[in-house]
């Protein structure tokens, strides 16, 4: 694999077992390739619960081996890192959940999070080194270590510990973050501002960010790209202006139908099929969405779709064969 | 205007005592404050505002849920029926219960798909509520169950199911149809898609507008998604830290938002197809324990000035139908 891209999924699989003994087979990532280059870019992954986004985030965070598949971050194997070069990994990747306050420990001070990242990943060993470096990612993420020293995170508004978790995520200075949801649980007011935030990162210190979400108008203000999953599938993949305008796979074009927004309440009003049992379309040979999509026909319940190139896109939807 | 239901000068919260209390060991959380509002017949209103501002206790006041911690402090809720004036708030649960609640108006909770009992068919959850209010027999229920799913657009064999068979959305829109099943007057729902996906969002939410089409009643739709506000309702009301500080239609509040809060919420949104930089609010929201003096919005205000911090502003009209709480558009005449 080429050295110059930053990220590598190559035919990733993840499956697991329920039922009895976890005999019943089912895949929650299902054959997902992209590669991301090695430039400062927000690549977002978008689909609704059950796609699978999170799974595919844990494997790319080395968190969750693929059952099938190799995950190459800058040419090496993720799941396969000799010992020196682990701690690499995690200088250089970072991650932020979606719920702050499961991120950090009720019992321990936060600020302590902040002293052990930065002694272990950076090996700094000079108290006044450590904390000049902890300021300068605090003071990005517009806090100060006098607001936050010694306090416990109940102490904290969500909007707040959400900001710290992104300063200890900052200080290693990674060339990759990859944010699960990471506004979902945020204040209205405040979401715009962390979103703001990783954007003013990537044109600052050229940190790239891979961006889960369920929500597409967040995806659209800050993304380059966007890859949309349903039931362990992509379903559509490419730049985040055509993929989310022009919207080719029928699935995407629902998702879009369906987001409620001020202003286009008439738009909002078509009728929509509903979503039937989850269980049965992750099983599915075929096509996925086949089941409540408006243009089935009898290949796409016996056949899955390959990713089709509909100009700078890539689809999976025989349509565009 | 056609008033089904007020609250005057409403105010509660939640007291909580810490253990081993005295007086001085209560703590008060001021979560709805001096609140009044005015519901039409045949109208959605939506009540929007971040979480903690108090919108689900609102609602639950206006259902006359008043369960411990939650007391109320002053102010009144009256439902206007054509046969006279039933006062909620000074009626015994004992007696909401009996003459109000489900009847007249019904109230689907936060994350209501969980209300459904797990060990008992779907179908037995209709036939409880018409033998019970409506004095059926059982045979008769259960017919009468059939006609109406289907009237609902469920699937039948949504009838035999257990809860816990039916997807999210699918018992969401039970627990809707089990709400609007004795044609109330007024239908409160709290949150009813936050659980869900987009998809799943439209199907419930486009289920809870046609059956207010149909019944013409009125629809009170609590919710933090300004984009649910945008294509639902026809009036709403923003909350702040407790208190309502804008009432308007909802296509002028989104068109021209008067009050800063407002305006702040609004313009933060991010849009499909605008790329433009949006710019949110500084601070957080405060602790409804200690609440800031005077306008509640004013640390946070990028128009205050000294009298925000003194004195708190009252609602004003502005013109009919659009109520503002603000200094700032007090002071502009």
């Amino acid at each position: 694999m080429s050295e110059e891209n930053l990220l590598q999924v190559e035919d990733v699989s993840k499956i697991y077992g329920y039922g009895f003994l976890g005999r019943v087979k089912f895949p929650a990532v299902d054959h997902v390739t992209l590669s991301m280059e090695n430039k400062p870019k927000i690549f977002t992954i978008a689909g609704e619960s059950g796609c699978g986004k999170t799974t595919l985030a844990r494997m790319m965070l080395g968190m969750v081996k693929p059952t099938a598949g190799t995950i190459l971050y800058r040419g090496k194997n993720v799941h396969n890192l000799k010992s020196r070069d682990i701690t690499w990994f995690l200088r250089e990747v970072q991650a932020i959940f979606q719920d702050p306050f499961d991120t950090f420990n009720p019992l321990k001070r936060v600020d302590t999070y902040l002293y052990e990242t930065a002694s272990n990943l950076l090996k700094l060993k000079n108290d006044e080194e450590i904390r000049g470096k902890i300021e300068e990612a605090l003071r990005f993420t517009g806090l100060s270590l006098e607001e936050i020293a010694g306090k416990y995170p109940n102490e904290f508004s969500g909007g707040q510990i959400q900001r710290i978790s992104i300063a200890r995520a900052l200080l290693p200075k990674p060339r990759l973050i990859v944010a699960d949801e990471p506004v979902s649980m945020v204040d209205a007011s405040i979401r715009i501002n962390i979103l703001n935030m990783f954007k003013a990162l990537l044109t600052k210190t050229g940190t790239s960010f891979i961006y889960i979400t369920h929500d597409l108008a967040t995806a659209y203000y800050i993304s380059d790209e966007i890859a949309i999953m349903y039931r362990g599938m992509i379903v559509e993949i490419g730049p985040a202006e055509k993929v989310l305008l022009k919207r080719h796979h029928p699935y995407t074009q629902a998702l879009v139908k369906s987001l409620p927004e001020p202003g286009k309440k008439e738009e909002w009003k078509t009728r929509i099929n509903a979503p039937g049992m989850e269980i049965k379309e992750f099983l599915s040979p075929g096509c996925k969405y086949a089941d409540i999509c408006p243009h089935k026909t009898e290949r796409c319940v016996k056949e899955k779709p390959p990713l089709f190139e509909a100009g700078d896109v890539k689809v999976a939807c025989w349509l565009y064969e | 205007m056609d008033v089904v239901l007020k609250a005057d000068d409403l105010s509660g919260g939640y007291l909580l005592v810490r253990k081993g209390s005295s007086e001085k060991n209560e703590v008060y959380v001021d979560a709805v404050s001096d609140v009044s509002l005015q519901l039409e017949r045949n109208e959605i209103f939506g009540i929007a505002g971040e979480s903690g501002c108090g919108k689900s206790t609102l609602l639950k006041m206006i259902y006359g849920l008043l369960e411990p911690p939650l007391i109320l402090r002053g102010g009144s809720v009256t439902f206007i029926t054509v046969d006279g004036e039933i006062p909620i708030t000074s009626l015994s649960e004992n007696d909401l219960r009996r003459r109000v609640w489900w009847k007249k108006i019904s109230y689907i909770p936060q994350s209501s798909m969980n209300v459904l009992n797990p060990t008992v068919r779907i179908r037995d959850h209709f036939i409880e509520m018409f033998t019970f209010h409506a004095r059926m027999m059982k045979n008769e229920a259960y017919a009468e169950a059939r006609k109406y799913i289907d009237q609902m657009g469920l699937p039948r064999d949504v009838l035999s199911a257990f809860p816990h068979q039916l997807s999210g959305g699918m018992r969401q829109r039970v627990v809707i149809a089990l709400s609007l099943l004795l044609n109330p007057n007024i239908v409160l729902a709290d949150e009813p898609t936050s659980a869900l996906d987009v998809i799943s969002q439209k199907v419930v939410l486009t289920m809870l507008e046609e059956a207010q089409k149909e019944l013409k009643n009125t629809l009170v739709i609590v919710s933090h998604d300004l984009g649910i506000h945008g294509v639902m309702t026809h009036r709403m009301g923003i909350m702040y830290a407790g208190k309502i500080v804008e009432i308007g239609k909802t296509e002028e509040i989104f068109e021209d938002p008067l009050h800063p809060y407002s305006e702040a919420l609004i313009r933060s949104l991010p849009k499909l197809g605008d790329k433009k930089q949006r710019t949110g609010l500084g601070g957080h929201p405060p602790d409804l324990k200690k609440p800031p003096s005077g306008c509640r919005f004013h640390p946070r205000c990028p128009y205050a000035m000294p009298i925000c911090s003194r004195t708190p502003p009252k609602m004003k009209m502005i013109k009919p139908g659009r109520y503002v709480a603000c200094w700032k558009n007090s002071m502009e005449e």
